[in-house]
């Protein structure tokens, strides 16, 4: 399978030129194949969010280039970047960051509402979706009315209605029990299955043990990268 | 398409989200347009309602000066002024002020000789004898009569009689005929005992109206114990009243403009927390910063629109039917033009216009504006929170 995602000599230095500046990400060099599952481990506050925000196109490296799909993407324009977001990812974020106030439906369409996809087509892809993720008798309720699991559920939709080609996971099981953490294992199998390329941080060892479903693994820590073999 | 429409959508189903706080906005922006707005209407229809009297007005009015006050002028001077090239006809005209002071109401009682082709009657006929009056509707609805009731007016001699109602007024504008009482001239001078041969003032017609102000001034020259009265000078006074007037209203217009100045400049600079992170997560899942303002400029237009056509609609119904019932301690000059008549509607389009400009953009621009700050920010912030 070719090269997805590679990153040369990336640096990422928040507050630059000011006393509080802080080196986050030095010199990383990061690849994955298209269709993998990588893990990112390391102690909080080594870099693994930053690092994921970059490959995510959510911030620009402050030195290093990305390569995704072939096109250096490190100095794109903002325009460019939040297409890339809409078309190529989709993000599980640790806090799930869904609209409480709005119908878990209005929350997985969000990310397709800055497209030309047609009312009817949203709507029939959202109820796909739903059902595989066993939401369907739900989705006009708010999602502040949910539980913690099926916020997560409905987090999940939302990275994939818009079908995207990288799975971007931020310590997805933070705010899980052991039940949910199954079902959320479950889930990213089938999603590797059907060749998604998948990068998770974690510290999480339920997940980072997981040798079935993981491909590469890699440890972080102030900052730099290591690939660590695979035993 | 599609992607503005979805956008509009959400723009849509997230003002309802926010229920309370928009209506409370909406509220506050109601009342603001609706205060601006009766103003401008107000104003607008008494300029409207002047502009009709002016119309119907003589283009010169001749009265005679006695020891500096209003008195009678001879007719003889009628046919002096009538001489005078430019001039076209000159009439005599015999009114005066009656009040009554039962129900206080003040009118003004005119004679006529024929059927008079400046004042179209609403129904019936102009009065063809001695016994006949016709109404205003002011008036008509003052005493409660209509056609072929009877109307008690009491004489100079301060014996009453009784004159049958034979025709009712309406003209394009209320204020023109709405307390006015039409006798047969000769009824006329016996009601007030005015001398024959003398008439109240002098009507003139100029045929050229840019020498109206030269003709009154050669009226002057030959009689000199007139006070020929210039249909311009006329129009003057109105407009100071009113411009006086509604510069008292100005005053309270800008200040309903700075309430309303001081809820956008919060609002503005008020971006909340929560607001600032759904900017982020719309961002952070492939909105770009256009799709962003795009909201925000749907969720204010929706907002101020709202507000606008709202407020205009109160603003006319509070002016043409419920007669600016809350402007009026402020309007109280023209109350005393009694009996009470309706404001014909008028509106200034341009005015109008100016208004939704005024109230609209500012509105729209403290929405994206503060929203455009933090649109342009990375996403990545997002990831953290
Ligand atoms: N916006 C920011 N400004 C300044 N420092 C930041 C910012 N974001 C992250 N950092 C710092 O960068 C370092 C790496 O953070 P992060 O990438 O979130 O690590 P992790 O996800 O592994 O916990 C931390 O020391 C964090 O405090
Ligand atoms: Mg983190």
């Amino acid at each position: 399978m070719p090269t997805l995602i590679e990153t040369k000599d990336l640096c990422k230095i928040y507050n630059r030129h000011k006393p509080d500046e802080l080196q986050a990400l030095s010199d990383v060099a990061f690849s994955i194949d298209q269709g993998q599952v990588a893990v990112l481990k390391g102690p909080s506050g080594s870099g693994k969010t930053s690092l994921l925000s970059l490959i995510g196109c959510m911030a620009r490296p402050t030195s290093g280039s990305i390569r995704l799909a072939d096109k250096d993407v490190a100095k794109l324009p903002e325009r460019f970047l939040a297409e890339l977001r809409r078309d190529l990812f989709g993000f599980i974020f640790q806090q799930f960051n869904l609209m409480r106030e709005l119908s878990l439906f209005d929350n997985i369409l969000l990310p397709l509402y800055p497209t030309e996809i047609s009312g009817k087509e949203m709507k029939s892809r959202a109820d796909e979706i739903l059902r595989q993720l066993e939401l369907g008798d739900r989705k006009q309720q708010k999602v502040k009315q949910l539980s913690g699991g099926e916020q997560q559920r409905v987090a999940i939709a939302r990275a994939l209605i818009n079908q995207p080609e990288i799975i971007i996971a931020d310590e997805p099981t933070a705010h899980l029990d052991r039940a949910l953490t199954e079902e959320l294992l479950t889930i990213l199998a089938r999603l590797k299955q059907n060749g998604k390329t998948i990068i998770i941080a974690t510290h999480d060892p339920a997940i980072y043990q997981q040798q079935e479903l993981i491909d590469r693994s890699y440890l972080m820590h102030d900052g730099n990268l290591l690939e660590v073999e695979r035993l | 398409m599609a992607r503005r429409l979805n956008i509009l959508e959400h723009a849509l189903s997230s003002l309802l989200r926010r229920k309370q706080k928009n209506l409370a906005i909406i509220v506050v922006y109601t009342l603001t347009v609706a205060t601006i707005a009766s103003v401008l209407f107000l104003t607008q229809s008494l300029r409207s309602e002047a502009v009709n009297v002016l119309a119907a007005a003589p283009d010169i009015v001749v009265q005679r000066l006695a020891a500096g006050r209003h008195d009678l002028i001879p007719i003889a001077d009628a046919e002096q002024i009538r001489r005078m090239p430019g001039v076209g006809k000159v009439e005599p005209r015999v009114w005066g002020y009656y009040y009554d002071s039962l129900k206080k109401v003040n009118f003004t009682l005119m004679g006529v000789k024929d059927s008079p082709t400046n004042l179209p009657l609403l129904q019936g006929t102009f009065p063809a004898n001695n016994e006949q009056c016709t109404l205003g509707k002011g008036i008509a609805e003052a005493y409660g009569v209509t056609i072929g009731d009877s109307l008690v007016l009491v004489d100079s001699s301060n014996s009453s009689k009784l004159y049958q109602v034979s025709g009712l007024f309406i003209a394009d504008s209320e204020l023109l005929t709405n307390d006015l009482i039409l006798l047969q001239e000769a009824e006329l001078r016996r009601f007030f005992k005015l001398p024959d041969g003398r008439a109240t003032d002098l009507a003139v017609e100029v045929y050229n109206q840019r020498e109206v102000a030269t003709l009154a001034k050669k009226i002057k020259l030959a009689l000199p114990d007139s006070r020929p009265i210039g249909k311009t000078e006329i129009l003057h006074t109105y407009d100071t009243v009113f411009n006086w007037r509604s510069g008292i209203m100005l005053t309270l217009f800008a200040s309903a403009l700075i309430a309303f100045c001081i809820l956008a400049w919060d609002k503005a600079t008020g971006i909340s927390a929560d607001e600032k992170r759904e900017i982020g997560i719309l961002k952070a899942i492939g909105w770009d910063t256009n799709d962003v303002l795009l909201l925000k400029f749907w969720e204010g237009l929706a907002i101020s629109l709202t507000a606008f056509l709202l407020g205009a609609i109160i603003a006319y119904l509070h002016v043409f039917f419920y007669g600016a019932g809350l402007l009026a301690p402020v309007l109280q000059g023209w109350s005393v033009l009694f009996p009470q008549f309706n404001l014909t509607p008028a509106i200034d389009l341009y005015q109008l216009f100016v208004l939704a400009l005024l109230t609209i953009v500012p509105y729209i621009a403290c929405t994206i504006v503060p929203a455009w700050k933090t649109a342009v920010t990375d996403p990545d912030s997002v990831m953290r929170s």
